[in-house]
């Protein structure tokens, strides 16, 4: 299978891929676009999770359900928060997160 | 010379690279979507490079399929389709940089400097069969706990996402009123 590929290969590109979305949910200011850099940094988790198994631990698949248990909450926080996202946009009008400063009902 | 396997590899890893720094960085909001379609996509093929058809597939229709598909749709709900971000503060930008970049030469650092100890074990087939019953048995490495959580957190998930996102709930501010 994976000749030639070290271990290492796989985490340092999940490292990079984590560290992206950190930069994005930092920087962005649109709710949509610090969603989607959650789910950049909830899938290079996942990456990890697959590389260790098949790497260190080939005859068991706990890193493969633990991935699919990943992507089952990821799509569950995904639709809970395009819920809120288009509650939010319908009082404000934005969704941006500098000008919905206001917790009122 | 580099084997097929390399190749792909490279390949992927080169397109997720990039793409996930275009989706971050991206000044159009549904090219940042389709950005981060790319990503998950080439993300999918290193499952089937590691042998995990079935995650493969499920990363294809669930996070590609679904996901992105909503994430488009709520684009397209609450932005103009032209409009651009004006970017973030310098100073913003620089201390995120500088926190995302120094955080990844650690982690690169100490994943270089970490010797994984290699297993002669003989890989185990993931096929069907070993997923439903690792999902469904009650023994000593079945997943049927987590299975009966993910399922309730799924149907709360459904029905609080139909519940805020409902028009003209108990509490409805002003926006009703002032369109009758």
């Amino acid at each position: 299978m994976n000749t030639g590929i070290p271990l290492q290969y796989f985490l340092i590109l999940a490292a990079i891929m984590f560290f992206t979305g950190i930069y994005g949910f930092l920087t962005r200011r649109n709710l949509i676009t610090i969603l989607m850099s959650v789910e950049l940094i909830l899938n290079s988790v996942n990456i990890n999770f697959l590389a260790f198994n098949r790497y260190l631990y080939p005859h068991k698949i706990e890193g493969m359900f633990f991935s699919l248990f990943v992507i089952a909450v990821a799509a569950a926080e995904a639709a809970v928060a395009i819920a809120i996202i288009i509650n939010i946009y319908r009082r404000f009008t934005t969704i941006n997160v500098e000008d919905v400063n206001v917790m009122k009902f | 010379m580099m084997t097929g396997n390399q190749i792909m590899f490279a390949l992927f890893s080169a397109m997720i690279v990039a793409f996930s720094i275009l989706t971050v960085t991206s000044r159009r909001i549904l090219r940042a979507a389709v950005y981060l379609l790319f990503v998950l996509v080439s993300t999918a093929g290193l499952y089937f490079m590691l042998n995990y058809q079935f995650l493969a597939a499920i990363q294809l229709t669930l996070y590609a399929g679904g996901i992105v598909v909503l994430i488009i749709f709520s684009v397209l709900l609450t932005s103009h389709i032209g409009q651009k971000f004006e970017p973030a503060g310098l100073k913003k930008n620089i201390f995120s940089a500088l926190a995302a970049i120094s955080g990844a030469i650690l982690t690169i650092i100490n994943i270089l400097d970490y010797k994984f100890s290699a297993t002669t074990i003989a890989a185990s087939e993931v096929d069907m069969r070993v997923i439903g019953k690792g999902l469904l048995s009650v023994d000593h490495d079945g997943f049927v706990l987590p299975f009966e959580v993910v399922s309730v957190l799924l149907i709360a998930a459904m029905i609080g996402a139909i519940v805020v996102a409902k028009k003209g709930g108990p509490g409805e501010p002003e926006s009703e009123t002032v369109n009758k």
